[in-house]
């Protein structure tokens, strides 16, 4: 027995060395530098311990205006993405024909860069001298005045970064409805239309059921990708977020380690940590109501 | 209600890309369900016993033939329009509902003038819970219960919209060998006591024989022989369905008519008058055997099995087409198992012969 477990422990330990030196370690780093007041990256010297950091950090503005817009984010594009994939997933799982090239449409921005789809959107969206942008061609044929969707209103710059994200995060959510729809055994529903169960009914008794755990894996994982939004912002934006107003959480961080407001791992790391609390809160809730729910 | 099933055809496009022919699951299926019967479709696997359940259900479309329930045709009725019942071989509960919720589900699904209130859904679905016996186990979830009680909620989700016919597909398959024996019981008690029509499907000719009022014997999507159980086993109308029904099996040999004489091998076993000459295949049922020390039919002994009540002789001929002759004899006849030959007469009611070629029946008297 010693011996088999101190085999186990060889096999285990290139991992286990890698996550300690790029996992645990940083994770500590983070803590300490979070309550090291007046940090200085230059000198690499402090004046002491505290919590000034996160009070910093709650009271920037710019921090302030990152969680709502990531707030909104999570609370506009989980659930609407979640709604959307299951439509899709359904409709893919009742047609016959072409089943497989609506599938393959669906799943390419799955392997699509993020920044050629950011490209597309500046098609799609951006105002410049030659062309007001695609939608707002397409919005001007019901009369509709042109909207500066990229430099524009917050709604509009936040209409264009959620629509950005759903599309983005479709394909996954698609796969997993689409086989989580198709292992539900058939005899279910051979049941239910002998028994002259509605559509509708057989919809929400039957399939919303034996499919919610997929949907709440979904919703949980998806929540905290949502939190971590960054590169979808920069895609659109550019870097500047806090100029646009439109930086998120991650984003946050980010400048404060290396914007051009950067060199600042305290107030980073604290951030960073206020972050883990939010997303850790969100996940704990969603479990709760998931276990309520489900089986 | 009496089911008319006239020429039912069931064809399914090949699978196989190359081959452009049809696969035939059910072909000219003609057989009448008499009313309140209890009648068993049997066969192997393959033989098309289920699709004809599906296109009693209306889950499938038979691609020719006529389905009348008494005088309607029903054809072209979508299955919740035609009032059967099924309960499937994994009984497909719903696995999130209680057993109550399960059986109440179809109920909940009336609309318009046949829409229930809930104290006679209530009513109903105690009735039916009543019937199957699980009226303690209704707050339970179908993984809360076991084969046999899963099987009853099934049943009473079936029955519980009183059906005019009641399917079941392989009902005992997922059972115990002793639930099994207890549930057939079950079936056979709740099918008089309803006297709903009722068609089961399965291989097993034991389960189809013990329950049954009538039995359909199906191979490769033809019908071999219909009738009672005991009516079918006493005069099977091929080898297919002389091997299928009857355990333990049916011994079969080689050999001849000859002479006003039935042969196996070399021994004539049997007078018989009438009869064409030529090669055909002998069978005897297990109990057709009487050892005899100047029995007609000499085999190789091999062992006895002693059983108790019987005893089953274990013995070998080269004109046997298994390797080993099972007869059953009781267990009051003393044999030698030191002896190297034993020697049988054969009950002339236990022989069966077919032609060699066309499997079919030959028919003979006895002199």
């Amino acid at each position: 027995m010693e011996r088999k477990s101190k085999k186990a422990w060889l096999y285990l330990l290139p991992s286990l060395l890698f996550l300690a030196a790029f996992m645990v370690y940083p994770l500590i780093d983070v803590f300490i530098y979070s309550v090291e007041e007046g940090y200085n990256s230059a000198s690499q010297s402090f004046f002491g311990y505290g919590l000034y950091n996160f009070s910093y950090v709650l009271h920037d503005p710019y921090f302030i205006q990152a969680v709502k817009n990531t707030m909104i984010l999570v609370v506009i594009t989980v659930p609407l993405s979640t709604g959307f994939a299951l439509l899709i997933s359904l409709g893919l799982s009742s047609i016959k024909k072409l089943r497989d090239l609506f599938q393959t449409i669906y799943f390419l921005p799955y392997v699509t860069n993020t920044l050629a789809v950011g490209l597309v959107f500046m098609l799609l969206f951006k105002q410049t001298q030659q062309s007001p942008g695609l939608v707002n061609i397409f919005l001007g044929l019901f009369g509709i005045d042109p909207v500066n969707f990229l430099e524009g209103p917050y709604w509009a710059k936040m209409f264009v970064l959620c629509f950005y994200t759903i599309w983005v995060v479709l394909p996954f959510k698609i796969l997993i409805l689409t086989s989580a729809l198709a292992s539900v055994n058939q005899d279910y529903y051979n049941a239910a239309k002998l028994d002259g169960t509605s559509k509708f009914r057989t919809f929400t008794r039957i399939t919303l059921p034996m499919i919610s755990p997929m949907i709440f894996y979904l919703i949980v994982t998806g929540s905290i990708g949502a939190f971590k939004a960054y590169s979808d912002a920069v895609a659109l934006f550019t870097t500047d977020l806090n100029a646009a107003g439109m930086n998120t959480i991650v984003g946050y961080v980010y400048d404060m380690l290396y914007g051009n407001s950067g060199g600042y791992p305290s107030y980073a790391s604290a951030a960073a940590l206020i972050l883990f609390v939010i997303v850790l809160t969100i996940t704990c809730i969603n479990l709760l109501i998931s276990k309520k729910i489900s089986i | 209600m009496k089911v008319e099933l006239k020429g039912l055809t069931k064809k399914y496009p090949s699978r196989n890309k190359n081959e452009k022919k049809d696969v035939v699951a059910v072909s000219n299926f003609d057989y009448t369900i008499p009313d309140g019967a209890l009648v068993g479709l049997l066969g192997p696997s393959g033989c098309g016993k289920s699709t004809m359940l599906n296109m009693i259900s209306g889950l499938q479309k038979p691609t020719e033939g006529r389905i009348f329930f008494g005088d309607t045709d029903v054809t072209d009725i979508s299955p919740e329009n035609r009032g059967v019942g099924l309960v499937f071989q994994n009984y497909a509960l719903y696995p999130h509902l209680t057993a109550r919720q399960n059986i109440l589900f179809p109920l909940q699904n009336l609309k318009g003038k046949d829409k229930l209130s809930k104290e006679a859904m209530e009513e109903k679905m105690h009735e039916a819970a009543k019937l199957v016996q699980i009226e303690r186990y209704l707050d339970r979830k179908p993984s809360e219960l076991s084969g046999g009680q899963q099987q009853r909620v099934a049943i009473a989700r079936a029955l519980v919209k009183t059906p005019k016919v009641l399917l079941l597909d392989e009902p005992l398959s997922n059972l115990d060998a002793r639930l099994r024996l207890q549930t057939r019981e079950e079936i056979r008690r709740i099918q008089r006591e309803t006297k709903v029509t009722t068609v089961f499907v399965t291989h097993d000719q034991d389960e189809a024989m013990s329950i049954s009022d009538y039995i359909v014997v199906m191979k490769e999507g033809v019908i071999q022989q219909t009738g009672k159980p005991q009516d079918v086993y006493d005069s099977p109308a091929n080898l297919f369905v002389a091997k299928f029904l009857g355990i333990p099996p049916i011994n079969v040999f080689d050999g001849e008519v000859k002479d006003g004489k039935i042969y196996i091998g070399n021994d004539p076993v049997l007078n018989v008058k009438n009869v064409k000459e030529g090669k055909v295949y002998v069978t005897v049922r297990p109990e057709g055997f009487i050892p005899s020390a100047d029995g007609a039919l000499k085999c190789g002994l091999k062992s006895l099995e002693i059983m108790g009540r019987d005893v089953s002789i274990i013995s070998e001929n080269p004109a046997s087409l298994s390797e080993s002759i099972r007869s059953i004899v009781d267990a009051d006849i003393k044999l030698d198992p030191a002896l190297s030959e034993v020697r049988f007469n054969i009950k002339p009611h236990k022989l069966f012969i077919f032609d060699a070629e066309t499997e079919e029946r030959i028919y003979f008297e006895t002199v």
